[in-house]
């Protein structure tokens, strides 16, 4: 009998679950903050999903009910993107050691 | 045009990528690069479903201008935003993953087809299932995030919201979306579809109202993890390795955030979800306790003096610092403590600040390096042979009563020992009681000095006085 692929795709999700698990628990406490606003960056990878929908429109009909969901998405998907990277980014130049200081 | 075959090893890269840029994290030396990585598997997920799709119609176009608008606002925020608000930003990017899981579930409800998960009123068992649990998770996410988003933002009163029967109630519309989710299946009725995504949103706001302003830092977490939850059931739906790894990784980050800051104040998640703690409780008779304890107040010439007498300081900032806006001040005090060699460090507590971690970044951001500050076990012990402990802005976190009386409400919370240093200085505007509506014993010391002001001027004035 054939694998249903939904299982290899179950697989996948609770093999990264434990992952997840063990690298999330390797993050510095000091650094919690960042690791928030960088996984709210990385789930925003659901934009693949709203760039799919939204180029299912025809020519004739860009934006029809479908795709209209799928150009909000990817506004709101790329908002988090761009927000969630760059606001780690800053977040992460700021942490300095000791001997980093020029005073 | 690329073949599926290439895209998903393509997206398997990117999943990779993610992982990567969660392990850099484990020290900030390797923080930035590991940054870097998160940003370029997102690049690779996005280009390689541009690639897939091989539409290079006007929609393209289209795409890229909501792509280009959207970044430009995320940008422009990202750089605008002050790192005392850091929580409500937070909370406020929760609600757009969750929102935008809910609309690509809606894209895909409405038009299955592009998905290849089947045709409008004959989707695929699996993949219909799939679709609605993304889009009632990410529901309750968006609302439930904007719910924090607005408490922590002081638009909406942090104080809990409860009324009879809310428990009872949540279960109902619970158990109700599972009912229609199964009932969609059979019907395949694009109204229940509707009423799932309504009553989720309703879930989503019932179920962040009763928590109080104390319990946001769970919260937060929680959000964080629903949104991996959501992104991760749309993942399902789409078939996408990469989207399937983040929601993972996601989920399990923010569940284990969500313990951490559990823990840290000793209460168990259920009654953090129950919510109604930080509610105030029979406040004048503390009062009058409060008026026969003397306390011992000073200014900041003694506190001055005390300092420049010590050998060594540990700092216990809090949450009321970040308010005052105080952090760079005293950076300034410290520095002129270590020029009399004086050796400072800080102690954080797990819950200072609104969100895990607010407190390391809020000093980063007044060029504190990070290996002067130390984590609630890595320094509790020193307190003990520490001359001064200078509080400012934490309160609930030093409460000794944590340790001594089980009738506390915080009882059993591990606390910051500062009460075992020679001397405490104790920064706070009044004798009011922190968030967890309790009278902190710690002022009633002995050993401890009152410092009454707002904690930006008292931390100034000290900066005057050790001259």
């Amino acid at each position: 009998m054939e694998i249903d692929p939904f299982i290899f795709r179950l697989s996948i999700f609770i093999l990264s679950i434990f992952i997840g698990y063990y690298v999330v628990w390797s993050v510095t406490p000091s650094l919690h903050t960042p690791l928030m606003s960088v996984t709210n960056a990385i789930s925003s990878v659901i934009i693949v999903g709203a760039i799919i929908a939204a180029l299912a429109g025809t020519s004739e009909s860009i934006f029809n009910t479908s795709s209209i969901f799928g150009f909000i998405a990817i506004i709101l998907a790329a908002i988090n993107i761009f927000g969630g990277f760059l606001v780690t980014q800053r977040m992460l130049q700021m942490y300095k050691k000791k001997k980093d200081k020029k005073k | 045009m690329i073949s599926a075959n290439l895209a998903a090893i393509f997206y398997l890269v990117s999943g990779i990528l993610f992982i990567l840029a969660l392990r850099g994290l484990s020290s900030p030396d390797t923080s930035r690069q590991g940054n870097y990585f998160g940003i370029a598997g997102m690049i690779i997920a996005i280009v390689v479903t541009f690639l897939s799709i091989g539409n290079f119609s006007t929609s393209l176009v289209y795409v890229i201008i909501f792509l280009v608008i959207g970044g430009a606002i995320g940008a422009f925020i990202a750089i605008k935003i002050p790192m005392t608000a850091m929580p409500e930003l937070v909370a406020g990017f929760h609600s757009l993953v969750g929102l935008a899981a809910v609309f690509v579930a809606i894209a895909a409800f409405l038009n299955p087809a592009v998905f290849n998960l089947g045709n409008i009123g004959d989707i695929k068992l699996a993949s219909l299932i799939e679709m609605s649990i993304g889009a009632a998770v990410g529901a309750i996410t968006f609302s439930g995030s904007i719910i924090a988003f607005l408490k922590l933002r002081g638009i909406m009163s942090g104080a809990p919201i409860i009324f009879s029967g809310q428990h009872i109630l949540n279960l109902i519309l619970g158990i109700g979306i599972f009912v229609l989710i199964f009932y969609l299946c059979k019907t395949q009725s694009s109204n229940i579809f509707w009423t799932v995504i309504i009553i989720s949103f309703l879930v989503g706001v019932l179920l962040i109202i009763p928590i109080g302003g104390a319990d946001m830092p769970v919260v937060i977490s929680m959000l964080n993890s629903y949104s991996g939850w959501a992104a991760a059931g749309i993942g399902f739906t789409l078939e996408n390795t990469a989207l399937i790894i983040t929601g993972a990784l996601v989920g399990s980050s923010g569940a284990i955030l969500s313990y951490i800051m559990c823990k840290a104040m000793n209460r168990s998640f259920v009654s953090v979800i129950l919510g109604g703690f930080g509610a105030d409780s029979s406040t004048d008779d503390k009062k009058e306790k409060k008026d026969q304890k003397p306390v011992k107040s000073g200014n900041a010439e003694d506190a001055a003096f005390l300092m420049k007498n010590a050998s060594s300081v540990i700092i216990v900032p809090g949450y009321g610092m970040a308010v005052a806006q105080a952090q760079h001040a005293l950076r300034e005090m410290v520095d002129k403590l270590k020029k009399n060699d004086i050796k400072v460090t800080y102690a954080i507590h797990p819950v200072a600040g609104r969100m895990p971690g607010h407190m390391n970044v809020l000093l980063a951001e007044a060029n504190v390096p990070y290996d002067e500050v130390f984590e609630l076990e890595d320094i509790n012990n020193d307190f003990a042979n520490s001359d001064v402990a200078f509080v400012i802005g934490a309160n609930d976190v030093t409460n000794p009563v944590a340790k001594t009386d089980p009738k506390s409400p915080i009882f059993g919370m591990p606390v910051l020992d500062v009460e075992k240093c020679k001397s405490v200085l104790f920064v706070k505007r009044s004798l009011s009681p922190g968030y967890a509506g309790i009278d902190n014993e710690l002022f009633y010391r002995d050993n401890t000095l009152m410092l009454f002001a707002d904690a930006k001027k008292m931390t100034e004035d000290i900066v005057k006085n050790l001259d």
